[in-house]
């Protein structure tokens, strides 16, 4: 099976990277299976592999790393990755930013605003698309403003208790491994 | 029907980034352990995770838990060459720091003061922040692990460079890479499906 990441930063079987990868066999092996149970899962449950594809589309889209953005915007059929695309160009935004619980922690606040999906896109992405990508943006860009009524608002669109397991794992996931791939790109451009 | 929330039982939020101890108050329901199938026991892949919450919440996608908690064990726990575990856990903690998880700071924050037995520098990062200042090898790892949690990504070859210079090869940057990466993966769950609570 081809490896997503090593595919992501072109790290070539032989290479200086190979062999530190190597060296870490079972986080790679895994990062990877995160990558499949998410996007080719034997049982797509609750989340549709299209909605899986729209919100990793958007989620690549936000952290503008070039080459997972490519990636995942690939596999959205054309309507939906324009519909993503315009989205994303609405919902950039810098981070983290967010409060902190009221107290010493205050003055560390960085107040910022809760985005909302825009007219079009509610019309174009669906029933339940449009809450998953407002609670998106929050996990990327300022996921210490998380509360409990976020999640209600994915429960009254439609999402189960177990599809919000799902996505918060797909949207947590990406971070992690479009973090990898920039990192590891810039290693390799040192090597 | 639609769901609903839960609301945690009274308990006291912490209000500082700590060392100390803390509970964690799922915001919708974990699994019963009771319907808990022997792949979702397996997801948890330390039996004894079937006593917590948040991983009894998490087993409702048990591969991808499984995936994840093995991505973890390997990044943290590989003994072999790369960054020493004390650094690893720095990277983990200053990320939690910058994200705002105090749940996360405070379990990574203990590892990284056990191993590195410098009490006082990890609580500096923990008091004061991201900002502070440690010593040079310890300012590049949390430079770095900022740069890589900054949106848009700031990482960059300088970050490499002072990295270098205070003698982290190249396997010791990628696994600062990894742990970094991870922790923005593990405070988005953590701070997003529940909040913590002081014991006691």
């Amino acid at each position: 099976m081809t490896d997503v990441i090593d595919t992501l930063v072109g790290i070539a079987p032989g290479s200086k990277l190979d062999a530190i990868r190597a060296n870490r066999s079972e986080a790679r092996k895994h990062a990877q299976t995160s990558y499949s149970s998410l996007f080719e899962p034997a049982d797509l449950a609750g989340v549709t592999a299209d909605e899986r594809h729209a919100i990793a589309a958007f989620v690549a889209g936000l952290h503008g790393e070039p080459r997972t953005d490519s990636f995942y915007a690939a596999k959205l059929p054309a309507g939906l990755r324009t519909a993503v695309a315009a989205e994303v160009a609405a919902a950039k935004s810098k981070g983290p930013y967010g409060r902190f619980p009221k107290g010493p922690l205050s003055v560390e606040d960085a107040p910022g605003p809760s985005w909302k999906t825009s007219p079009a896109g509610r019309k174009t992405l669906g029933a339940r698309l449009p809450a998953a990508f407002e609670h998106t943006h929050m996990l990327v860009f300022h996921p210490r403003d998380a509360a409990a009524p976020a999640l209600q608002s994915l429960l009254d669109a439609g999402w189960s208790t177990t599809d919000i397991v799902t996505i918060s794992q797909l949207v947590s996931f990406l971070a992690y491994q479009i973090r990898v791939v920039a990192g590891l790109n810039t290693l390799a451009s040192t090597l | 029907m639609t769901e609903k929330t839960l609301t945690p039982p009274p308990h006291t939020e912490p209000v500082v980034f700590t060392r100390d101890m803390l509970d964690w108050l799922p915001w919708i329901e974990p699994m019963a352990e009771s319907d808990m199938t022997e792949r979702h026991l397996a997801s948890l892949v330390d039996a004894s995770r079937v006593k917590s919450p948040y991983f009894r919440l998490l087993a409702r996608d048990p591969d991808v838990l499984e995936a994840r908690t093995r991505t973890d064990k390997d990044i943290f726990y590989n003994p072999e060459a790369g960054l020493p575990r004390a650094e690893r856990e720095l990277a983990a903690a200053a990320t939690s720091r910058l994200n705002g998880c105090i749940y996360c700071a405070s379990v990574h924050a203990r590892f990284a003061a056990t191993y590195s037995k410098r009490v006082d520098d990890v609580q500096r990062l923990l008091d004061e922040g991201v900002g502070t200042r440690l010593d040079e090898r310890w300012d590049a790892i949390v430079a770095a692990s900022v740069a890589l949690t900054a949106l848009p990504i700031a990482f960059g070859p300088t970050h490499i460079d002072r990295l270098r210079k205070v003698g982290l090869d190249d396997a010791a940057i990628a696994d600062l890479i990894g742990a970094a990466s991870f922790f923005n993966w593990a405070n988005r769950l953590m701070l997003s499906l529940g909040e913590p609570a002081t014991q006691g």
